[in-house]
């Protein structure tokens, strides 16, 4: 029992507030071994980044307070020791890699000096802490190393961001990796490389890793062990895969069944008027080509996902079409008429027929409206709807329509959780009773749980309204359950489309089989049998 | 998660509920519902000052030069002393408090107004029209404010109004360049291209969705401003191009009552008081006013109610 790298055992932490205390973690107990992966698997405000945060002596306290418990690393109790001891050990002996890897290198220095000061710090000779530098970006997969040591964050890609970090942390041999969601912030392709980095350095080095994720993808692919934690408290415990096939506890069975990806894949809708056609959009700035030629046609009550990863132009088409963006050449026709042309007038009326939700439903909803008024401003604007009691009905009804209530409409978007503030976002979409949605990846930024729940509504509203969706989407797995067919960008060009099921069983494009393979299944055997086939020269 | 708070039942309206909650707010917050007082009372006493205590305040009393305060010996008029000239201190800061106010709330005011109009116009509108009004406010910005008013207020001749128009001028510029800094910013939101995309002409995008959240920086610049201007006014009539005696403003009264601070403090000290005291009103009620009308803060003046009962 004392032999592991670092066991916690009983920890609670309570949170000061100024609407009273909140128990944040309640109890909790783990413990990860040298050389073992231990995965923290849980949704936002589930506690999981907390007892991180207690080990790397991250808690801000006072508003923080550890009301019992220890942490024990090497045989010593982390929390009975001086901050000058923690010191030492923090870095040298357990070091920590972050979600978002810019908001935590500093963009004055270079990275260079930013790696070398870790080592310098805890006592290296510059020459030496110079030398070790070269080593470590090399192996991370920096490439130019000599002249990266020179180059600022702001210079590198988010993957490669994350292996600065991963190489800082590792700059003092650690026994122990904590990572914080290291690749939510990542393309699936770059998630994939840095996973496997994460395994390889693991093997070589023997450390003790824990990864806190909310990703069931990312736990089947790299954990030993699981813990599962829902509202502060542990759930559930044990191997990635007999929690996958044999959950016990109600969370975890919810948490597995939200999973995306594993439901049947539509098929293709049969023939309808043609809602909107584009033809060989393109959009610059600059130099950079951010749209080539893109041309597609939806039909009505057709769903279209288009996939790629950031940067590939998917939001820029999707706002080309809305005339967010002046595009710079081609044309984009609703309804026989060309968008990208219209009279003001026109597109005003065009503009009650589609609507837009965004990414982030905490950015798109102004915070000085309340939801009533939010609701309602789509016929502020078109002068729709005159009478107060009419319009009192129907705003009930659509939020009703939500699955939110009626007397949330006197309320204000900070008052809600990112799940039901998407909700107000589409209450208000559906307000204008548009015919096309478009959807910037509409619950990215929500929780698995929820994100099922917001996909399941979009689909009932589909069936019952027949809109249609462009529906924007990193994700592979929301575009499979949802979609009638697939658009697959990448650099803006569009390198794929076809049905979803030709798509999924049948990609031909390489780009389209390489984010197909790099997209991690929440089952631990399929996850491992791609890692195989992967490893395999193919 | 967080949404503690009790909810309204929705047939009420909503407009007619925020009206009373307001005053309501104001009695939470104590250093805001002193500040509105204080503000009030100099409303008043601009208002009614000098149709009541008018000639009071001008009226010679060579016996009572430089009166020491507290004494009321001479009558309840002489409490805070009298001046140089032995007119009483008290009436004369009241009256006082209606040129003062004029000159310093329309200078701000027009300021403000024409300020935050051109901001919004440069940081929506599109780089000509932008590069326009900005060079326009470098060209302001260029001159030295004091040698504007100089010029002219000597063209134009002194006159409250003439003064108003002057500060108003040299102040434009800051209000200008704080709204097109934050117009540019905000325009990117995406609540902000979710109502374009939605349809929104770009008077309802400025005017909804915009204005409401620069006004709160600008109204709290426009408070800092308010004392700015008094100082600035009682400059340009030391150098006697300002209001004239026996017009009085506060500033007047303290570049008047200057020669005799080491003999007879009270003759600067009172109108230098009324001063502060009306900045610093001003400055905690635009403080309460910035968390009043952000929906996220206003918890901060709800919750305290129901925690004392």
């Amino acid at each position: 029992m004392a032999d592991y790298l670092l066991s916690v055992r009983n920890l609670s932490v309570r949170f000061h507030t100024a609407r009273g205390a909140v128990d944040a973690v309640r109890s909790v107990s783990w413990h990860v071994d040298r050389g073992e992966t231990l995965a923290i698997l849980g949704e936002s405000g589930s506690g999981k980044s907390v007892s991180a945060s207690a080990i790397m002596n991250l808690l801000d306290i006072p508003p923080a307070e550890i009301v019992s418990g220890e942490i024990l690393f090497g045989g010593q109790d982390l929390l009975k020791l001086s901050r000058e001891e923690r010191r030492r050990i923090n870095g040298k002996r357990i070091a920590m890699i972050f979600q978002d890897p810019l908001g935590h290198l500093n963009p004055v220095y270079p990275v260079g000096w930013q790696i070398a000061e870790i080592m310098t710090a805890h006592g290296s000779k510059p020459e030496d802490a110079r030398r070790r530098c070269l080593e470590l970006l090399t192996r991370v997969g920096i490439p130019d190393v000599d002249n990266a040591l020179r180059k600022y964050p702001h210079q590198f890609s988010g993957g490669q961001r994350q292996r600065l970090m991963i190489a800082m942390a590792l700059a003092l041999k650690p026994d122990l990796l904590i990572a914080d969601e290291p690749t939510t912030a990542l393309d699936v392709t770059i998630q994939a490389e840095v996973l496997s980095l994460l395994r390889e350095l693991q093997a070589e080095t023997g450390m003790g890793l824990v990864l806190i994720t909310h990703d069931l993808g990312v736990v089947a692919d790299i954990a030993d062990r699981v813990v599962v934690m829902n509202h502060g408290e542990i759930v559930e415990e044990g191997s990635p895969r007999d929690i996958y096939h044999n959950p016990k506890h109600a969370y975890t069975k919810k948490l597995i069944a939200a999973a995306p990806g594993k439901g049947e894949i539509p098929a293709g809708e049969p023939e309808a008027d043609v809602l909107l056609d584009v033809r060989s959009l393109s959009k610059g700035y600059g130099d950079f080509t951010a749209l080539k030629e893109a041309s597609f046609t939806l039909r009505r009550g057709q769903t279209i996902a288009i996939v790629g990863e950031s940067g590939s132009g998917k939001s820029t088409l999707a706002r080309s079409i809305l005339r967010l963006e002046p595009a710079d050449s081609g044309e984009a026709r609703w309804k026989g008429r060309d968008l990208l042309k219209m009279p003001p007038r026109e597109l005003l009326a065009a503009r009650r027929q589609m609507h837009m939700i965004f990414q982030d439903p905490t950015q798109s909803l102004n915070p000085r409206m309340s939801v009533y008024q939010i609701i309602s401003e789509g016929w502020d604007i078109h002068g729709l709807m005159p009478d107060r009691a009419a319009r009192r009905d129907r705003v009930t009804e659509l939020l009703v329509q939500v699955g939110l209530s009626p007397e949330h409409a006197l309320r204000y978007p900070h008052q809600f959780s990112g799940g039901q503030r998407q909700r107000i976002a589409i209450a208000r979409a559906l307000a204008l009773e548009p015919e096309l949605i478009i959807c910037d990846e509409a619950v990215s930024a929500l929780d698995v749980s929820i994100q099922a729940q917001v996909i399941t509504l979009l689909g009932r509203l589909r069936e019952e309204l027949g809109i249609s969706f462009l529906f924007i989407a990193h994700d592979l797995g929301v575009v499979r359950d949802f979609a009638d067919t697939v658009i697959v960008m990448k650099a803006g060009e569009i390198v794929e489309q076809g049905p979803t099921l030709q798509i999924f069983d049948e990609p031909r494009h390489p780009y389209t089989q390489r984010l197909l393979a790099a997209a991690l299944d929440p089952d631990p055997d399929v996850q491992e049998g791609r890692r195989q086939a992967a490893a395999t020269p193919s | 998660m967080a949404n503690i708070q009790a909810s309204a039942p929705m047939t009420e309206a909503p407009g007619r509920e925020r009206l009373l909650a307001l005053p309501r707010m104001l009695w939470r917050d104590k250093f805001a519902f002193a500040s509105a007082v204080v503000l009030l009372v100099v409303l008043l006493c601009a208002i009614f000052g000098p149709a009541l205590l008018g000639d009071v305040a001008s009226s010679q009393n060579l016996r009572g030069r430089n009166s020491p305060p507290f004494d009321l010996a001479r009558g309840w008029l002489y409490v805070l002393g009298g001046d140089s000239l032995g007119r009483p201190m008290l009436a004369r800061v009241i009256v006082a408090a209606r040129n003062t106010m004029m000159v310093a709330a329309g200078a701000v005011a027009s300021a403000l107004l024409v300020g935050t109009a051109l901001g919004l116009i440069a940081g929506y509108r599109g780089k000509n029209t932008s590069q326009v009004i900005m060079r326009l406010g470098d060209v302001i910005m260029s001159f030295p404010s004091l040698l504007i008013a100089v010029v002219v207020l000597y063209i134009l001749g002194s006159s409250v109004a003439n003064m108003i128009l002057v500060l108003a001028i040299t102040r434009v510029p800051i209000y200008m360049r704080t709204t097109r800094a934050e117009v540019m910013e905000i325009r990117e939101r995406m609540f902000v291209q979710a109502a374009i995309a939605m349809g929104a002409s770009p008077g309802r995008v400025i005017l909804r969705h915009i204005l409401p959240v620069v006004a709160p920086t600008l109204i709290t610049i426009a408070t800092l401003d308010f004392a700015f201007v008094m100082l600035a006014e009682s400059a340009l009539s030391f150098l006697g191009i300002g209001i004239q005696p026996p017009e009085i403003t506060w500033g007047l009264m303290v570049s008047q009552g200057r020669p005799y601070l080491t003999s007879a403090w009270w003759l600067a000290f009172w109108p230098g008081l009324a001063i502060i005291l009306t900045t610093l009103s001003l400055n905690l009620l635009s403080n309460w006013m910035r968390i009043a009308f952000d929906p996220a803060q206003r918890w901060r003046l709800e919750a305290r109610s129901s925690g004392n009962g």
